[in-house]
């Protein structure tokens, strides 16, 4: 990326991350389908099994995962500044929503076409979410032991009450010995 | 000179809240009673009012927090603040990540990590279908290191059920229509999104 292909470039990013915080209705994991969709299959900025690192790493790292995520997929992309611009990108339409929002309309959450409205989406980012979980299960579990360390997460991110950072490590070293014990046996 | 501390409060938000935007809230009732910008219960407000518009929540809160203490500048200053420990954090991540692509260790750490991240993933999805779908929810005990699985039944639910009867049929619609009907299973999904707006409108999927 030189000079203005590189101002395009940036451009481009910009928009596709502003135009995916308008689709994210909840947290980073809403975010995850439209991330699919738009950067995966349309412009092929990063692969299934990329995503998936970038939600490992975004989930114990400080901050929000959606911003840790697209500052990842920026940096790929064009460098630093790529980082710098998918980051001001997805933020973007937060700021013009709830600014517009919170200075017109105070009781907005109150609406009851709003709350019928949400009510709705929230089952369809269920949905969502369940289909995309479905979808990086076949890049992830590519084996016995891959589909042993997603169920022990999966049981225990649902019933116990620690950090997803000690999952996380724990899955990297399990998958470090794994691989290590593999190379001896041959 | 209220945007030095705004950007302050929300880059420590930032840095410290690890898991996501929920992460940030015990953050910002903090940032709440030190400073008396705002109440708990305007925080609540705001929550909901981040829940149900467009944008990753943490942002939304941070937007919102920002633009209650100082209007717009506020909003944009609170944000910028919030964003700027990922974005370093990150890049210097990305960048050692890249020196180390050849290492065989990385490569093995990853193969662990990947079934491991779709768990996590996997998890959320549970939590946020058994609160949207069910009148089941699983008991969090702060503090603690087990969550106890106590199940509580809400007798007052909608419904009068376990189950949100209609949410279920619009989940199931949408299921099917997501993975198995031609053409219409590679619509985008904001498609899907909208749709389920108009229906629990029309449905009043909220019960009010």
């Amino acid at each position: 990326m030189e000079g203005e292909s590189k101002f395009k470039s940036l451009w481009v990013l910009f928009w596709t991350f502003a135009k995916m915080g308008v689709m994210t209705f909840g947290g980073g994991m809403a975010m995850l389908p439209i991330l699919q969709r738009e950067v995966v299959d349309n412009k092929g900025w990063a692969t299934e099994e990329e995503l998936t690192d970038y939600y490992a790493i975004g989930q114990c790292t400080p901050g929000i995962i959606a911003v840790n995520t697209a500052t990842f997929i920026g940096q790929k992309y064009g460098g630093v500044a790529g980082g710098i611009v998918a980051t001001l990108g997805v933020v973007f339409p937060s700021v013009v929503i709830i600014s517009i929002l919170a200075g017109l309309i105070s009781n907005f959450a109150d609406l009851a076409w709003v709350k019928n409205a949400f009510a709705g989406i929230q089952v369809c980012v269920c949905v969502l979410i369940f289909n995309a979980v479905v979808k990086l299960l076949k890049k992830s579990v590519v084996d016995k032991r891959t589909a042993v360390i997603f169920f022990l997460v999966l049981a225990g991110g649902i019933f116990l009450k620690v950090s997803p950072v000690w999952f996380v490590v724990g899955a990297a070293l399990a998958g470090i010995l794994l691989k290590n014990l593999e190379v001896r046996k041959a | 000179m209220i945007y030095l501390q705004l950007f302050w409060e929300f880059f420590k938000t930032g840095l410290f809240a690890v898991g996501g935007g929920m992460a940030t809230l015990p953050f910002l009732q903090a940032i709440g009673e030190s400073t008396g910008w705002y109440t708990y219960t305007d925080l609540m407000n705001m929550l909901a009012v981040s829940e149900s518009t467009p944008g990753p929540i943490g942002i939304n809160m941070a937007t919102y927090v920002g633009f209650t203490a100082a209007g717009i500048p506020g909003a944009v200053v609170a944000t910028i603040g919030e964003v700027t420990p990922s974005i370093i954090v990150i890049l210097i991540v990305a960048a050692v990540l890249h020196s180390f692509r050849n290492n065989p260790y990385v490569d093995h750490a990853f193969y662990g990590l990947r079934p491991a991240s779709t768990g996590l993933i996997g998890a959320a999805c549970a939590a946020v279908v058994l609160e949207v779908l069910t009148s089941i929810q699983l008991v969090a005990q702060e503090g603690g290191i087990l969550k106890t699985a106590a199940l509580t039944l809400d007798a007052a639910a909608p419904l009068g059920g376990v189950l949100n009867l209609r949410g279920v049929a619009l989940a199931a619609v949408l299921l099917v229509l997501t993975n198995w009907v031609p053409k219409v299973k590679g619509l985008h999904p904001i498609v899907f999104i909208g749709l389920s707006a108009v229906v629990g409108v029309v449905f009043g999927f909220a019960g009010v």
